[in-house]
């Protein structure tokens, strides 16, 4: 036996239950890309098979795209993250992202390599297909499914039975806009009212049998105009899940507006139909899909539980119980307690959801070596979960990932900010929002804001425009981009606003002033300062705030009005000639200045 | 027209090169840094380190190195390296320049060669010095002269093998991107014949175009391109060896991608 033989392999990779794929659609793709160089496919026409196929638009140029991969309840296994890192070096910028929707985003990606890489995914199982366009987009469910302590039972297998129905049905293929499913565990952890259709599991005693179903929650969604969902029914049952989806798909289908492209989200048809209407034609659209649709017509719903086992090692390969610097507060600021003893699961910081291609490879051997349940699930806020680690192995974990630069502390607090893909790659975006995130993210790492209770259960979201990719209007502290001017010099200016939330208490955030882009950080830090001043002990920011946007705080600050006060003075624009610096944005070094090309959200 | 290499043979594979060199019948150039050629390396390889090479390619001192290396116009070549054959295909493609036809790549790097478990040593063989020809062959290279008069043509394609990024902040006007990692299969320095032929197909890449490769600095990753063309079948390739380094200290046009911060989408 030689010194290698008794090196430690690798566990073998978990195979995915489900293949999203269809490798002819790579075929097809790149067969259409030449009729459309050679002027053979109307643009129009085009753009949306490039969409319905999960390729955007990229900024100021019609050469590239961008590649959304969708993980349908954002599972994702070690040989597809291999694959994609792969795919990134080979045809994109080295560096993957991950939205808030579950889905990975290649960008830059040359028009005519689109097709090498659905073709790579079709190797590992993955999809872009129906990522962009009037289609029913990625369904997502909450990372902790399955283990969070909260939740009434695992709503994992009907998001995949529901993501599976729809992807490439039919019906669902020129849809008036966008739709989106969300399947949550558990009121606190989804985000179930700031979608078209929000489910959360919940179980009933029926004559004295307990019986799965779901709250249902219906034309919610952030944008430039936001709307909070409204509650279907007191419980749906797990046979109506199916005829209550295809029922609003149909009836969105059938009376959405296709005209107005500003407007023809499902929630704004909810809107202005009144909630009571849409609720009654939604129950009797369901009474109509009940008695209509033949038996085959149903959700597969595997519920065969996955199989935990956590990966045999040999030996601690650190030699010992040498536990690197940093440890507690990353066991404190990345991972939960799951209901299964023994295990966490462990959230990775990304800096606003990047990541790059070696160190995807790092993490795919590190999922095999940690996870017992032998993948990963990505979740809503840029980021991944390692779900199932055992709690002997999390220092050994820790130590793995400072190798790969994934250690970082702060992913399940305010210091890990969403920033969408701002003016990095985004036609419609006014702002650097991405390069915003990061900087705030360094900043208060730095200053170890990650380890204050108090913060924890805030959030920042950073939007580059108006539209609400980052939603930024359920953050405690959102913003959104937009220009601001002295005379004619222009600086990247973003509007904040104040106490939004996404739970059982969801609502949206309060309006507060205007903050030029290079002052944001020491606002943010004002505010925590007026919080730490005012509160009571056991006040979190996100409580406090709370209590400040309601009306119901009894200290110095008793409105939104006293808070924009202290921060006026911190907003006032200098000349150029007093702070150059002001006038650029986050990653430029020249002058701001406004500009956008066509978005493709409502192609 | 320049078709050298042995019947359009572009790499060889494993076995081939294990029983060459069982055969002798082989002269297998390891261009690694010498440490690491000194520590262990394929049989019978004899060492080139790139740097050596480039400190001084006139073809008179490059005549005298294949000489050296017991090399002579028949001999047939295998050159293999630790960077995804890029600076293999630097060493190849002046060994052809300099007009020697039988010279290819080892389809794998040395550390696969290694995990595979295949044979090493760490002998530094003996070499009789042997004369090669010179009959040199200025249609595979392009001159910094060349690519400005070459590119106004619209049968002329220009390829950068820089990784995107770089391309997107900077390259020749009109190049189109094709970064070197795009060449590659998994344990393969190259990607199938078909599979390459499809990608650059649909690149619209095909047929009689005279292509230039160029990267940025010494024509390594644009090497390998250049046998990757080859061995999709177009064999009407150029190899800018100077690349981009050299366009920009002469101050040449450059072009790059507008208006987006690209750059802050990077992990790194």
């Amino acid at each position: 036996m030689t010194i290698s033989d008794l090196k430690q392999t690798i566990p073998d990779s978990i195979k995915p239950k489900i293949n999203w794929s269809r490798i002819e659609e790579a075929d097809d793709f790149a067969k259409t890309v030449k009729l459309f160089r050679q002027g053979k496919y109307a643009e129009d026409s085009f753009r949306r098979y490039r969409l319905q196929h999960g390729a955007y638009g990229t900024r100021m140029t019609n050469d590239y795209a961008m590649v959304r991969i969708k993980l349908p309840a954002g599972e994702i296994y070690p040989d597809q993250i291999e694959k994609i890192s792969q795919l990134s070096e080979q045809y994109s910028i080295g560096s993957a992202h991950f939205s808030t929707r579950e889905n990975i985003q290649l960008h830059w990606i040359v028009l005519e390599d689109v097709s090498e890489i659905f073709r790579g995914l079709a190797e590992v199982g993955l999809t872009s297909r129906e990522a962009c366009g009037n289609s029913v987009r990625n369904v997502m469910c909450s990372p902790l499914s399955g283990v969070c302590p909260a939740e009434e039972f695992d709503s994992t297998p009907y998001a995949l039975a529901t993501a599976r129905f729809f992807l490439r049905n039919p019906m669902a293929q020129n849809l008036p806009r966008k739709f989106k499913f969300n399947f949550t565990c558990c009121e606190k952890h989804g985000m179930v009212r700031m979608v078209d259709v929000g489910l959360i599991p919940q179980i009933r005693n029926i004559d004295g049998t307990p019986q799965r179903g779901f709250k249902i929650f219906l034309g919610g969604g952030l944008g430039n105009r936001s709307f909070v969902g409204h509650q279907l029914e007191d419980f749906t049952s797990e046979e109506d899940l199916l005829y209550t989806s295809i029922a609003v798909v149909r009836i969105f289908d059938r009376l959405g507006d296709r005209k107005n492209l500003a407007r023809n989200r499902m929630r704004y048809l909810v809107n202005d139909m009144g909630w009571d209407k849409f609720q009654n034609l939604v129950l009797k659209e369901r009474a109509v899909v009940r008695a209509t649709q033949s038996v085959v017509t149903q959700l597969e719903v595997d519920k065969t539980p996955n199989v935990i086992k956590r990966p045999v090692r040999i030996s601690n390969e650190n030699g010992g119980e040498i536990i690197p610097d940093g440890y507690a507060r990353w066991l404190k600021t990345n991972t939960v307690k799951q209901t299964q003893e023994d295990y966490r699961s462990v959230f990775l910081t990304l800096e606003a959801g990047d990541i790059t291609a070696s160190q995807l490879h790092g993490l795919s051997n590190i999922i095999r070596n940690f996870s017992s349940e032998g993948m990963a699930r990505s979740g809503f806020e840029q980021n991944l979960a390692l779900r199932y680690v055992h709690e002997d192995d999390l220092p050994n974990l820790y130590s793995k990932l400072i190798e790969i630069g994934l250690a970082k502390s702060g992913a399940l607090t305010m210091t890990a900010p969403i920033g969408c893909s701002g003016t990095t790659s985004c036609n419609l975006a006014l702002t650097n929002s991405h390069r915003l995130a990061k900087e705030i993210q360094r900043k208060f790492l730095e200053l170890k804001l990650d380890e204050d209770d108090d913060l924890s259960d805030s959030s920042i979201k950073i939007s580059g425009c108006p539209n609400s990719c980052a939603q930024h209007g359920i953050a405690t502290l959102g913003f959104f981009g937009g220009g601001g001017h002295v005379g004619k010099d222009m600086y990247a200016n973003y509007q904040m606003s104040i106490g939004g939330r996404s739970d059982g208490d969801t609502m949206l955030g309060q309006t507060l002033l205007r903050i030029p882009a290079k002052r944001i950080i020491p606002v943010i830090l004002k505010v925590i300062e007026i919080f730490k001043a005012n509160k009571k002990s056991d006040d979190t920011l996100k409580s406090w705030i709370h209590r400040v946007v309601n009306g119901n705080e009894d200290s110095e600050i008793k409105s939104l009005v006293d808070i924009k006060k202290i921060l006026e003075p911190l907003v006032i624009p200098p000349t150029i000639e007093e702070d150059p610096d002001f006038y650029l944005d986050y990653g430029s070094d020249t002058s701001y200045h406004t500009k956008t090309g066509k978005g493709e959200c409502a192609a | 027209m320049c078709c050298l290499t042995n019947l359009g043979k572009i790499t060889t594979d494993v076995d081939t090169l294990r029983s060459e060199i069982r055969d002798k019948s082989v002269r297998v150039i390891d261009v690694r840094r010498e440490v690491d050629y000194k520590q262990d390396h394929i049989p019978t390889a004899v060492n080139l380190p790139l740097a050596n090479l480039l400190s001084d390619d006139s073809p008179e001192r490059v005549l005298k190195l294949i000489n050296s290396m017991g090399i002579d116009d028949e001999t047939s070549v295998v050159v293999y390296d630790d960077t995804f054959g890029a600076l293999a295909s630097r060493v190849a493609w002046t060994l052809e320049y300099l007009g020697h036809s039988d010279v290819t790549l080892l389809e794998t790097t040395y550390s696969h060669w290694k995990s595979l478990g295949l044979e090493n040593d760490s002998i530094v063989p003996e070499v009789q010095t042997r004369e090669h020809s010179m009959k040199l062959h200025p249609e595979i290279l392009a001159t910094s002269d060349y690519l400005e008069n070459a590119k106004t043509r619209d049968d002329v394609i220009l390829i950068d093998n820089r990784e995107r990024l770089n391309f997107l902040e900077q390259h020749i006007p009109g190049a189109i991107s094709l970064p070197y990692r795009t060449l590659a299969s998994n344990d393969k320095i190259l990607r199938s014949k078909e599979d390459m032929k499809r990608l650059l197909d649909n690149r619209r890449i095909t047929g009689d175009s005279e292509i230039i490769t160029y990267c940025g600095s010494v024509g390594t990753l644009s090497g390998l391109a250049y046998y990757a063309l080859k061995s999709a079948g177009l064999p009407n390739a150029k190899l800018y060896a100077r690349s981009f380094k050299e366009w920009k200290n002469l101050e040449k046009p450059t072009e790059k991608q507008k208006d987006a911060n690209y750059w802050d989408l990077s992990a790194e």
